[in-house]
């Protein structure tokens, strides 16, 4: 992507006022999209983003600057830039030599988007409008996105690292409105995987769009979602996101380094029930948070984080790694060029348990169980977090009874970690997510069996 | 003229026979200075630029970005859009904006103090935020983050329609996030400042509500489940106005995605509510004098005293809806095409303060953050339900602290349900002013 002297030299020149460690991390990203809203393919969008970010670390203090200008004249002014705002003490560093790129890693991507024309990804669109639509005149509004990209990557720095990554995503989703007497309500399905165009061959996007239409349909007949502290079952698949946000952002290092995490100094001990293992894996091919290299150049690493309701491990980048004398453990993302890479999770999921889930709902007496989990958010320093039910039922006398409406969950990561009190043998992957922390979002990936929490705070406003 | 606007005028004279092209350019100068014990945790210093192309053809539409200006890229863009308009479908309505007579408000939202202030001022600025938020209390004990941001914003926007807009504005913003402790528990509170050039940011200002909202929370507890009046910190009215905002706007109401669509001139919110969008306002954080398609922007009254009064509008929806463009066309930086949105809501502030409404509150909650109203949140079917943290209200006087509840109603009822807006108006770093906001039977459940 960038010649190797040129590399050298723009790390020279990132060193050159005392720097410890400088970086150059460039990107070239192809985007394309296509929306179909209100009955009509409404627009598809190209885009093309392409820069350098050169960042250069003095003691606890990091510099950095970014450019889209790509040339020696540009990478060497950012350097300076970058070099400036560490503010070194001035001594000139030594002269730098990257080693020769690790071989590029085939990325396994079968069609690649860019090849596909455009009209057959306007006809996905179609298709799924037309299925949702079939699904009944409940249905008042679809709308229907496609959307691609092709991002490349390198990354060098003053270590001698050189490396390189492909990354192709492909994403698909349907949302769809219903109408009834009793207002309007919505449902929505989709698909995110780190591969190429051959999703399409793994995806039935008419069943998709049923999905989604059957979700808005069925809460129609929603009643208000009650409130109050219940047992809560998950489905499969579903309770990524409630671990996403009980623990994944505090076993964030970054968090974990200012004490801003209640899972801070707690390694060795027991912080879940027994049940729970839990791994952040970014080697997990095809999965939507997916890598071959993260965006510090470290290989995807498969990290246990919690064994047997065993704290194990916190999630680690370059920087944090670096102050603990330790390795990253490939966990250094950003959202581009444009941005400084922090700790973020990458696949994060929980390891299957041997309960059937039948008999999980049916030993249930009461309580709620939610199919299909929205985002969440947490505070890591005192550990409440929320997560949303876009699709959810009662559970009255060990069966899934009548849908509720929309509403968060509220509970205290350590404590809901020890109420795990059930976990399925029915592993499945969940959503593609976009996880947000510091204004960056990167697409992460989650799974879990069907689980049972025995108590979490249900946000409705039924009694 | 501004070397953006004249770019963006020379590739919008690239349309051929037949087809509308509109081109946005942006460039944006930001700093970001993050301190963290005393020192610079990361300084970042960006400039960056790009180009957003839209092609009408036929009624059809396209739209292409690149996030540089290298002329080769700038064709490849122009190309690209023209190319995706063949695979859209038509719609009458479709179209660039053309001159609509309105003059860009007289403000000026650009202060040459920042644009001239030292990096040293700013890491300055940076460091002694985060020690006086140290410092207002003995109980904060970290910092999550202490940041000064800034940015210069320029942006053009020319069509072959007759547009030919340019904007340039300024903003910067303290904020930090603090962390009290005692008896082993920690809890924290945010604080901000914010303003259109450094010399209004107020340092002491940001510490003590961040230091203030962390210690108060101290010793929370988890509440029963009840039902209460609702007392509405500024930041968090500000957050549900950015919400409401979204259901008022022509696209939602055309496309049956709004919950006020068939409401126009029906009373849907207490009396007390009026509710205006008017990014004209200068002292607005998100102020701008030109739209995302390069119109004037203007102010709009959306509800009047609890009535339904207009809908904002883009070109394309005020065309489709027999109107105008409000101005009110937004735009997801150069990578999108714009739509229709709020850009500065406020509410008309009533006559008294936060205290003298609080004092009259028999049983209550004071929230000062909410959380997870992204997912709790469904602007389509009204469903409001968050996180929510902050302090009882028993007989007028605040009581104890709580947390890990949820508050819920509807968004309809939220609106009907407002029993007062108080006198204050905050603006913050996001599209929406806060104001002080009681709203009777609201569902907390907790225990």
């Amino acid at each position: 992507m960038l010649d190797h002297e040129l590399v050298n030299q723009t790390l020279s020149v990132a060193m050159s006022t005392g720097g410890e460690f400088a970086e150059v991390f460039v990107e070239d990203k192809r985007s394309s999209s296509a929306l179909l809203d209100d009955g009509r393919v409404e627009e598809l969008t190209s885009g093309r983003d392409r820069g350098a970010g050169i960042r250069v670390v003095v003691g606890g203090s990091t510099g950095f600057a970014h450019t889209a200008d790509l040339s020696e004249s540009g990478l060497t002014s950012a350097a300076r830039a970058a070099a400036a705002a560490a503010r070194g003490a001035g001594q000139p560093g030594a002269t730098i030599e990257v080693s020769a790129a690790q071989e590029s890693r085939g990325n396994g991507v079968l069609i690649a988007p860019e090849d596909v024309a455009k009209a057959t990804k306007v006809e996905l669109l179609t298709v799924a409008d037309a299925a949702a639509r079939a699904e009944g005149g409940a249905i008042s509004q679809v709308s229907v996105r496609y959307g691609d990209s092709r991002r490349r990557i390198l990354v060098a720095n003053s270590d001698g690292l050189l490396a390189e990554d492909d990354q192709v995503r492909t994403l698909f989703s349907v949302s769809c409105v219903a109408t009834g007497d009793t207002g309007m309500q919505t449902g929505r399905e989709s698909v995110g995987r780190t591969i190429g165009f051959e999703l399409f061959d793994q995806t039935d996007v008419g069943e998709m769009a049923q999905q989604a239409a059957r979700r808005a349909i069925t809460k129609l007949s929603a009643r208000p979602a009650p409130s109050g502290a219940m047992t809560v079952v998950v489905g499969p698949g579903g309770g990524g996101v409630l671990f996403h946000e009980a623990c994944g952002h505090g076993l964030e290092a970054d968090l974990v380094a200012k004490s801003a995490s209640v899972f801070a100094n707690r390694i060795g001990d027991q912080v879940a029930s027994p049940l729970v293992t839990l791994i952040d894996d970014g080697t997990m091919a095809g999965e939507w948070g997916h890598f071959g290299i993260d965006d510090e150049g470290q290989p995807a690493g498969q990290n246990v984080l919690i064994e047997d309701g065993v704290l194990t491990d916190y999630m680690w980048d370059r920087l944090r790694a670096r102050n603990e004398s330790r390795t990253s453990s490939g966990n250094g993302r950003r959202q581009s060029y444009q941005h400084l890479p922090m700790v973020r999770m990458t696949n994060t999921y929980i390891g299957e348990g041997t309960d059937d889930p039948a008999e999980i709902v049916a030993s249930t007496e009461s309580g709620v169980y939610v199919a299909q989990l929205g985002g969440g958010q947490v505070n890591t320093a005192t550990g409440d977090f929320v997560f949303g039910m876009t699709e959810a039922y009662l559970i009255e006398n060990g069966e899934i009874t009548a849908p509720i409406r929309e509403g968060n969950l509220i509970g205290n990561g350590p404590e809901v970690l020890m109420g795990i009190d059930a976990l399925g043998d029915d592993f499945a992957m969940g959503h593609p997510g976009m996880c947000g922390k510091d204004g960056q979002g990167v697409p992460v990936g989650d799974g879990t069996p069907t689980l049972r929490v025995k108590s979490l705070t249900v946000g409705g406003t039924a009694a | 003229m501004s070397d953006l606007l004249e770019t963006a005028k020379r590739m919008a004279d690239r349309a051929v026979e037949g087809e509308q092209v509109e081109v946005f350019i942006v460039r944006e100068r930001d700093t970001e200075v993050r301190a963290y014990n005393g020192e610079v945790e990361s300084l970042t210093a960006s400039e960056s630029q790009g180009i957003g192309v839209r092609v009408v053809k036929d009624h059809r539409q396209g739209f292409a970005y690149a996030g540089t200006l290298d002329e080769s890229i700038l064709t490849e863009t122009l190309i690209e859009a023209r190319d995706n308009a063949g695979f859209a479908q038509p719609d009458e309505f479709n179209g660039v904006a053309e001159p609509d007579g309105v003059d860009p408000a007289d403000v000026d939202l650009y202060s040459s103090d920042l644009a001239d202030l030292s990096t040293d001022d700013k890491v300055a600025l940076a460091i002694e935020l985060e020690r006086a938020t140290l410092a207002a209390d003995t109980r904060i004990a970290g910092i999550e983050s202490a940041e000064y941001v800034d940015s210069i914003y320029e942006s053009a926007v020319a069509t072959n329609t007759g547009i030919a807009s340019f904007t340039r504005e300024t903003g910067c913003y303290l904020s930090t996030y603090a962390m009290a402790e005692a008896d082993g528990e920690v809890q924290t509170g945010f604080g901000f400042s914010v303003g259109r050039s450094p010399a209004v940011l107020d340092v002491a200002e940001a510490a003590e509500s961040a230091a203030l909202r962390a210690t108060r929370l101290l010793g929370a507890v988890k509440a029963p489940t009840s039902r209460l009046t609702v007392v509405l910190d500024p930041w968090v009215t500000a957050q549900l106005l950015g919400i409401i905002g979204g259901t008022l706007t022509g696209d939602a109401v055309l496309k049956g995605r709004s919950m006020f669509a068939d409401r126009m001139g029906e009373l849907v919110a207490a009396p007390t509510i009026t509710l205006l969008d008017d990014p004209t306002d200068e002292a607005a954080f998100t102020a701008s004098t030109v739209d995302g398609e390069g119109l004037a922007t203007r102010s709009t009254t959306l509800i009047g005293g609890g009535v339904v009064e207009a809908f904002l509008h883009n070109g394309y929806s005020g065309r489709r809806s027999g109107s105008a463009s409000t101005g009110s066309a937004v735009r997801p930086g150069f990578k999108g095409a714009s739509s229709v949105g709020a850009q500065a809501l406020q509410l008309v502030p009533g006559s008294r303060s936060p205290a003298d409404l609080i004092a009259e509150v028999d049983f209550g909650l004071l929230v000062q953050e909410v959380s997870g109203l992204h997912s709790g949140v469904n602007p389509v079917s009204g469903d409001f339900s968050t996180g929510a943290e902050g302090v009882m209200i028993r007989g007028g006087e605040m009581a104890e602290p709580i947390r890990e509840v949820t508050i819920a109603s509807t968004l309809q009822r939220l609106l009907q349900d407002v029993v007062d807006v108080g006198c204050d108006l905050e603006w913050l770093p996001m599209n929406a002013a806060g104001t002080t906001l009681v709203v009777a039977d609201v569902t907390m459940s907790g225990s």
